[in-house]
C-alpha cells in the first residue's frame, strides 16, 4: 500500500524526504518509524521476561502484539511509556527511540514522554470525577487553566471519541455513572486531549460488551490516521480486523512481526501458525 | 435428632444471643440517657449556657466550660488535621516500605493505645514547663493533638491504601508527577475516609478529662479564653467537678452538662457518618 508520509512528523537527520511509505521489511527505516527498538531485554529481578526484542512502529498505523498470556507483551508495551519504573526490581537494557530520541535516557523528562506516548488500560479507570475533569486531567496537570481553552479542547476530543452528543448536556456527570464502553472512551479521550504522538493500548475492549468493543474498534481506526497506535491483543479476529502490523510474541520473544495480512495468511514459523490456528492459546 | 436440625437449631441460638448482646449495650446506654435527660434536660435554659460558674448551683452556668470545649476542639483540630494527614500520607506514599517503616508502623499503632494521662505528663513537662505555655489553651490542645495523632495517622493510611492503583496509574500515564497524583486524585478520593478518622478522633479528644488536668486545666475559670494562651476550663472537668459537690443542685447541673456533651459528641459522630455517606457515592469503585 503507499501513502503519503506527514513530513512534520520526521525528525531531522533525515537526509531524503520520503512520499511514498515503503513496504515494511524490518530495516532501520528511522524517518518514516515513530518507534524504534533494538535489542531490548527486560528482567524482573532475575525473571528474563523479554528476549533481544527489535521492532519498529511506522508513523501513523497500527500495530498488534498477540500471543499467549504472560509472553511479555503488556511488558514491552509499558517500555514505551516507561510504566514499568515503578516495578521494584525491573531493568531494561536495549534501545527504545521515540522520534529518534532515547526515551530511556537519564535526562528525558518522563512526565512529557507521558504526554507523547498515551495510554489506554485493560480496565477503563477514569478518575471518580465528572466527565470534564477526567478529560481535562491532562491538561490540568500541565498548568492549563484557560476555561475557553479546557472547554474547547474537552468537546474536540469527546468528539473524536464519538461520545460528544451523548454526554454534552451534562459532562458535571461523575464519569463512573457512564456504561463501561463509555467510560472505556472517556478514557481514550483524556488521553487524545494531551494531543500524544503515540498511543499504547492494552487489550482496550477485553473488558467490555462486542457492541462496544466494535465502536472502540472502529474508533482506532480511525485515529491511525492521526496517531500511531499500538495495541495489545488476545482476540486474534481483532488484531485482523484492525491492525496494519502484527507481532506475534511468545516466552518473551518476539517470533514474528511484518504485515497483518501477511502474518495470519503466510506465517512464516511454525510457532505462529499454530497460535493462529488456535493449535494452542 | 438429624445433624440438618441440630445445625438449624445452632444457627438460630446464635443470631438470638447476637440479638441480646447487641440490645443489652443498647439498653443500658439508652437507660443511661433517659435518666441523665430526666434530671438534666429541664436545667437547660439560656442562662444555664452562658452562665459562669458559681458557687451557688442555680447560678452556676457552662459558659466557660462550653467555650474551653470548643476553643480547644478547634486548635486540636487545627493542629493535628494537617500533622496527622501528612504524615499518613508521607508514611503511606513515599516512604520506602523496609524494615525501619514496619517498625514505625507498629509504633504508631501503640502509641494509639497509651493510657491519655501518660499524654497529659509530656504535654505538662514539654508544652507547659519547657516550652513556657503554662496551662494554656495552646498547651492543652497540643497535647490532645499529640493523642489523637496516632488515631488519625492510621486511619489516613487506611483510606490512602483503599484507593485503587488503578487510579494511580491512570494518572502517572498522564504525564502527573507523583506529588500531582496524590494532591488531584489520591486525597480527594480518600478525604471521606480521613474526616472520617479525623471526626471520630476528636470526638474522642472532646471528652478527655484526665490528660488537660494534669496539663493544668482548672475547674474554676471565670471567663472564656480569648487567646490561645489563657487558661482554660472545659466540659469534661466541669461535670467531674459539679459531680463531687454535695448540694443537689450541683448534680442536676452536672446531668445538664453531660446532655450538652453528649449532644456536642453525637452530632460530629453524625458529621462523620454524613460524610462518609456522601463521599462513598461519589466513589463507587
Amino acid at each position: 500500500m503507499i501513502h503519503t508520509t506527514e513530513v512534520m512528523d520526521i525528525q531531522k537527520e533525515t537526509d531524503q524526504e520520503k512520499n511514498v511509505m515503503e513496504e515494511f521489511d524490518g530495516e532501520n527505516k528511522s524517518d518514516i518509524n515513530k518507534l524504534i527498538t533494538r535489542n531490548v531485554d527486560s528482567f524482573y529481578g532475575d525473571l528474563h521476561a523479554l528476549k533481544d526484542v527489535s521492532m519498529d512502529f511506522p508513523v501513523n498505523s497500527v500495530t498488534a502484539f498477540i500471543g499467549p498470556s504472560g509472553c511479555g507483551k503488556s511488558t514491552f508495551l509499558r517500555l514505551f511509556n516507561r510504566m514499568n519504573d515503578y516495578i521494584e526490581g525491573f531493568r531494561m537494557e536495549g534501545e527504545i527511540l521515540l522520534d529518534n530520541v532515547d526515551i530511556y535516557n537519564e535526562r528525558i523528562n518522563i512526565e512529557q514522554l507521558r504526554k507523547d506516548v498515551g495510554m489506554v488500560f485493560q480496565k477503563p479507570n477514569p478518575f471518580p470525577k465528572s466527565i470534564f475533569e477526567n478529560v481535562a486531567y491532562g491538561l490540568r496537570i500541565q498548568g492549563e487553566n484557560n476555561k475557553t481553552f479546557l472547554q474547547d479542547r474537552v468537546e474536540h476530543s469527546l468528539k473524536q471519541v464519538a461520545l460528544w452528543d451523548e454526554v454534552r448536556d451534562d459532562l458535571k456527570k461523575n464519569a463512573l455513572s457512564l456504561s463501561g464502553g463509555q467510560q472505556q472512551r472517556v478514557c481514550i479521550a483524556r488521553t487524545l486531549a494531551v494531543e500524544p504522538k503515540v498511543i499504547l493500548m492494552d487489550e482496550p475492549t477485553s473488558a467490555l460488551d462486542p457492541i462496544s468493543t466494535s465502536r472502540i474498534e472502529n474508533l482506532i481506526f480511525e485515529l491511525r490516521e492521526e496517531y500511531t497506535i499500538v495495541i495489545v491483543t488476545h482476540n486474534l479476529q481483532q488484531a485482523g480486523r484492525i491492525s496494519d502490523y502484527t507481532a506475534f510474541f511468545y516466552l518473551g520473544e518476539l517470533i514474528e512481526q511484518g504485515r497483518t495480512h501477511d502474518i495470519f495468511t503466510n506465517p512464516k514459523h511454525k510457532r505462529t501458525e499454530n497460535y493462529i490456528t488456535g493449535r494452542f492459546g | 435428632m438429624s445433624k440438618m436440625i441440630l445445625n438449624r437449631r445452632k444457627d438460630r441460638i446464635f443470631s438470638v444471643v447476637g440479638l441480646i448482646a447487641t440490645f443489652t449495650g443498647l439498653i443500658i446506654l439508652l437507660f443511661f440517657i433517659g435518666d441523665i435527660l430526666k434530671d438534666g434536660l429541664s436545667r437547660i435554659d439560656w442562662n444555664f449556657l452562658t452562665g459562669l460558674p458559681s458557687r451557688r448551683p442555680e447560678k452556676a452556668g457552662i459558659f466557660t466550660a462550653m467555650m474551653g470545649t470548643i476553643w480547644v476542639l478547634f486548635l486540636t483540630a487545627a493542629i493535628a488535621f494537617p500533622i496527622g494527614v501528612g504524615a499518613g500520607v508521607y508514611l503511606e506514599e513515599y516512604s520506602k516500605k523496609d524494615r525501619l517503616s514496619k517498625i514505625l508502623e507498629i509504633n504508631i499503632s501503640n502509641l494509639a493505645g497509651v493510657p491519655s494521662i501518660i499524654y497529659g505528663l509530656l504535654g505538662l513537662e514539654i508544652f507547659a514547663r519547657v516550652l513556657k505555655l503554662g496551662p494554656s489553651v495552646l498547651a492543652g490542645s497540643l497535647t490532645l493533638a499529640l493523642l489523637i495523632l496516632p488515631i488519625i495517622i492510621v486511619s489516613t493510611r487506611e483510606s490512602v491504601k483503599a484507593v485503587p492503583q488503578s487510579i494511580k496509574d491512570a494518572s502517572y500515564a498522564m504525564g502527573a508527577s507523583k506529588w500531582q497524583t496524590i494532591w488531584y486524585q489520591v486525597l480527594p478520593a480518600s478525604m471521606g475516609g480521613v474526616l472520617t478518622g479525623v471526626i471520630l478522633a476528636l470526638s474522642r479528644a472532646v471528652g478527655e478529662a484526665a490528660p488537660l488536668i494534669v496539663v493544668g486545666a482548672l475547674a474554676y475559670v471565670p471567663f472564656a479564653p480569648k487567646t490561645p494562651m489563657d487558661d482554660f476550663s472545659i466540659l469534661p472537668i466541669q461535670i467531674f467537678n459539679w459531680i463531687s459537690r454535695p448540694q443537689h443542685g450541683f448534680i442536676i447541673n452536672a446531668a445538664a452538662a453531660i446532655i450538652i456533651l453528649l449532644t456536642i459528641t453525637f452530632m460530629m459522630n453524625g458529621i462523620a457518618i454524613y460524610l462518609r455517606n456522601r463521599w462513598q457515592k461519589k466513589i463507587q469503585w
